[in-house]
């Protein structure tokens, strides 16, 4: 079993939320893993995909293909940038027979990180610990595409000192949707708040996803509203100790 | 996005009345689906949907030959067949055979169809007076306004304002407790079912091997409508066909779940043409209008035909975190929420409202409660793809494609991207670390402005993911 | 009207020629439960009765007549053609008019009797519905206009679900141009949200098995 993993941190997790991308590193060298980041990586592509462009989307896929072609794994710290390449490249490649087998065969090395620790590693407790109150939210490709709901409350239970509240909206949409966001602002803007009012009905002190880009949605109208409640990834509340 | 698309949306999105009662009845309807499809309730949920899918697909694939099959069971049982191209046949049809017959009042029982070809509005030009029978339909043709919600089509209307409507239109006392107003329809109404010379209906289901008309309710209008007058005239998309009698028992299973969360709804009646020799009452005559209207446009399309598998139970609607927002009278034609975001664009054309396809945070509940499987959110990205494409055809667009060019570009040289990052990461430092209220000088572009009408910007930290992965 | 240029229109967006032969469809899925007769009937009454309908479980047919009798206590009654009421002594009781043919007739009778009589061909033990043919002996507007409707039924039409009923009636339209299934009182909530019986089918439904 090669203990030799690659990090796709996303763009987002790059640029915005860096410590994202240590803790998971942090939480991957504990369980034994040699972690590596090409550092050529930029993105999947989803922006462009997601808003119709496709000619550029697959510019960018090929990229990635390239960058990642000899890595054993590759760990992703989102369901959607892991739904993008799992499920969606395949559709910018349907002319391209090379492009498509390479992705055939990097596909099934692709993991979103909460899955790759369960199913992979096989393990749930990675040993960390945080005192903390905290309200899961099911980031929705991580939930729908992948059927990721138990194993990340599976993970946190193991977290010592944590207690976790469920929200009664947790598979609601947050509203980021990429550019949905800022095309529908409004109506996304409603959503997130509709989302903050579940949260402050647990009493929880922090929201955990495994999504950076919900995360940034939902900390973004947090604190508009001023309201005292934070953020963290799972990846940082597994690197906690 | 149209001024018209983007003002209806934020004139629902400010009405709190709305908002509520939107929110609540799509709850309400979410829970009573959920409880209808527990492991305990229906056990072979997921496999009904399988089947659900596969049985639509091969119709869909195969459509003319359960057409000809259709229409030879109905001839068989003494009924006719109509096919019309467009809503204009349609009217014609109805009303030269009012004409021959000397009819002059129609009741109607709910069809999205006909609301699809404005049926009354081409019938009451011509002075035949078409009366909806669902309550819901029946309070909407009074107040003239189109339904909200495929299941629950007065969702936005309170009882005061179906008080007034009713003291307004009918001249009756301005009753607000709903029963009584229910009651005031239904005796209204009685006297139209009784009256009435032709009854129209839709199809929630066209069985081939049966040439029969299926249809679901729970008032009992359909019922009223299909068995009082004298004729039947049932109007359907020629989508609605199933191929046996007995895929009923995979269908109407899923349908009143989805929809309602009722295993069965009150009624649900299988007529297959005019009533038989023995019988004692029914209508004499029976047709069947099977309407194209650009069915055969979605049909062309292998990708997107699957759009013509919904059988308008209203699950992706209530399931939908826009729709249940926006609300249905945001969208641009009657069909709204999921499904009448992936087929408006199809039947219309994209360029009718070129931002529906947008209109979606591609969460996927909808897929997730479909109950033959429709792929929506797949349907709604190919539907982006092709706006796009029509832009660029067009010459429209060519700024943000420039943008989206440059970002690739940029995506695909990591150098460059590097530098880039280090660039905006300046641009927008954080302030204590806390979140950016307003935007950052350098950035006053439309999406930032967007994104900060709503919410807080997260700040750029001082190092990107990568600077740190060096320095470990 | 336009029948040859929508099928055209089919067959060019599908690629097929007319007459061509299709695929088999999937096949028919039916899953039948085994369920002893006595749960059939409990289970239906149950249902119903979680429907807010009314039920009787007679063991004689006298039983049957005389929950008929107070339930319509002298109203003005339709009863179907049935052979089994008339077995059943329904027919006798006081108010009730039987031996419809003509339609009109019908019609001005169902509108305005106070309660609908009829029997049932099946019954669905696992939705609480009855299944009713338009027949000679069954018309439609008796369960349909009177705001009261009543069944009764014998214990051995009573099916456990939809699929049994598919199961031994594929073809119901080889048999009549109106096959109804009943699932409790007529209802809406088109108004609030709020749920009201009896808009414009009977809000008031009495389930009668006998046997």
């Amino acid at each position: 079993m090669p203990r030799r993993v690659s990090l796709f941190v996303t763009c987002i997790v790059d640029q915005l939320f860096p410590k994202v991308g240590l803790a998971m590193a942090d939480v991957l060298e504990r369980l034994g893993y040699q972690v590596d980041f090409p550092k050529d990586q930029t993105c999947c592509g989803q922006p462009a995909f997601n808003t119709g462009y496709r000619r550029e989307a697959r510019q960018v896929a090929r990229h990635f293909l390239n960058v990642f072609r000899d890595s054993a794994y590759i760990i992703i710290p989102s369901g959607s940038c892991t739904s993008m390449i799992v499920h969606h490249f395949h559709d910018l490649f349907t002319k391209d027979p090379a492009a498509l087998q390479a992705l055939e065969q990097l596909a099934p090395r692709v993991w979103e990180f909460s899955r790759f620790l369960l199913e992979v590693a096989r393990v749930d407790d990675v040993g960390a610990r945080l005192e903390d109150v905290v309200t899961y939210h099911d980031s929705c490709h991580a939930l729908r595409e992948f059927g990721i709901k138990d194993g990340p409350r599976r993970l946190l239970a193991h977290v010592r000192g944590l207690e976790l509240r469920e929200m009664d909206a947790a598979e609601e949409c947050c509203g980021f949707g990429g550019t949905f966001s800022v095309k529908f602002s409004e109506v996304s803007g409603a959503m997130v708040r509709a989302k903050l009012d579940s949260i402050v009905r647990t009493g929880a002190h922090t929201v955990v996803s495994l999504d950076s880009s919900c995360l940034m949605q939902i900390q973004g109208a947090l604190s508009r509203a001023a309201l005292p409640v934070r953020t963290m990834h799972l990846a940082e509340v597994l690197a906690s100790r | 996005m149209s001024a018209d698309f983007d003002d209806k949306i934020h004139n629902t999105l400010a009405n709190p009345n709305l908002q509520l009662a939107i929110y609540s009845a799509t709850g309400r309807l979410i829970d009573h689906r959920r409880h209808a499809v527990t492991r305990e309730a229906l056990p072979d949920y997921q496999e009904l949907r399988t089947q659900a899918n596969a049985l639509k697909r091969h119709v869909i694939e195969n459509l003319d030959h359960y057409l000809e099959q259709f229409e030879a069971n109905v001839l068989a049982h003494g009924g006719k067949v109509v096919y019309c191209k467009d809503g204009a046949e349609v009217a014609d049809f109805i009303l030269s055979l009012a004409k021959e017959r000397g009819a002059e009042l129609i009741v109607k029982s709910k069809s999205m169809t006909t609301e699809e070809i404005d049926l009354n509005e081409r019938l009451h030009h011509h002075r035949l007076e078409s009366v909806e029978t669902d309550l819901g339909e029946y309070i909407l043709q009074l107040a003239r306004q189109r339904p909200y919600h495929i299941v629950a089509p007065a969702l936005h209307l309170t009882r005061y304002d179906v008080g007034d409507l009713f003291a307004r239109t009918l001249g009756v006392a301005n009753e607000t407790l709903p029963e009584k107003q229910t009651l005031i329809a239904r005796s209204v109404l009685r006297r139209k079912f009784l009256a009435a010379d032709i009854g129209i209906s839709g199809a929630n289901f066209l069985v081939a091997d049966s040439g029969a008309v299926v249809l679901v309710e729970n008032e009992g209008n359909a019922r009223l409508t299909t068995s009082a007058p004298n004729i039947h005239i049932a109007v359907a998309g020629i989508e609605k066909l199933i191929p046996r009698a007995q895929d009923l028992a995979v269908f109407l299973k899923l349908l009143g779940r989805s929809a309602t969360g009722q295993a069965l709804t009150v009624y649900t009646s299988f007529l297959s043409g005019p009533r038989r020799e023995s019988e004692i009452d029914g209508p004499q005559e029976f047709y069947v209008v099977l309407l194209d209207n650009g069915r055969t446009k979605l049909l062309a399309d292998r990708a997107k035909r699957q759009s013509l598998y919904c059988i308008r139970c209203g699950a992706c609607l209530n399931h939908c975190p826009v729709y249940r927002k926006i609300g249905g009278h945001s969208f641009p034609w009657v069909y709204s929420g999921p499904i009448g975001a992936i087929i408006t664009p199809q039947f219309l054309g994209v360029k009718h409202e070129p931002s529906l396809p947008f209109a979606s945070s591609l969460c996927g509940a909808c897929a997730e409660v479909c109950p033959v499987k429709i792929d929506i959110p797949q349907v709604l990205l190919d539907l982006r793809a092709e706006v796009k494409k029509t832009e660029l055809r067009e010459g429209t667009g060519w700024l943000e494609r420039l943008a989206f060019r440059l970002w690739a570009w940029v995506m695909c040289h990591p150098r460059v991207y590097e530098l880039a990052g280090m660039m905006a990461a300046a641009m927008a430092p954080a302030e204590n670390g806390g979140w950016l209220r307003r935007v950052p000088p350098g950035m006053n572009l439309p999406p930032v402005r967007a994104w900060l009408d709503q919410r807080d910007l997260p700040p750029a930290p001082p190092h990107s993911f990568r600077d740190l992965w060096r320095k470990r | 009207m336009s029948r040859d240029h929508v099928l055209h229109k089919v067959r060019t967006a599908l690629g097929r020629t007319a007459g061509q032969a299709i695929a088999e469809p999937p096949p028919v899925r039916l899953r039948i439960p085994v369920v002893d007769q006595d749960a059939r009937v409990a289970s239906l009454l149950r249902k119903v009765e979680a429907l807010a309908g009314k039920t009787c479980r007679a063991a004689t047919p006298a039983e049957a007549h005389a929950y008929v009798a107070s339930v319509l206590d002298g109203k003005s009654t339709i009863a179907s053609n049935a052979p089994f009421l008339r077995e059943c002594g329904i027919l006798e009781i006081a108010g009730v008019r039987s031996g419809q043919t003509s339609a009109s007739e019908l019609r001005m009778l169902c509108s305005t009797a106070d309660a609908g009589i009829t029997s049932a061909d099946y019954a669905l033990a696992d939705t609480g519905t009855l299944v009713m043919l338009s027949s000679r002996d069954e018309a439609r507007l008796i369960s349909l206009l009177p705001p009261v409707h009543i069944a009764v039924v014998p214990k051995d039409r009573i099916l456990t679900s939809l699929d049994e009923l598919f199961a031994i009636l594929p073809d119901p339209a080889a048999q009549t141009s109106s096959m109804v299934l009943i699932t409790g009182p007529s209802r809406t909530a088109d108004i609030e949200q709020i749920l009201v019986r009896g808009v414009h089918g009977p809000g008031e439904i009495h389930v009668v098995v006998l046997g």
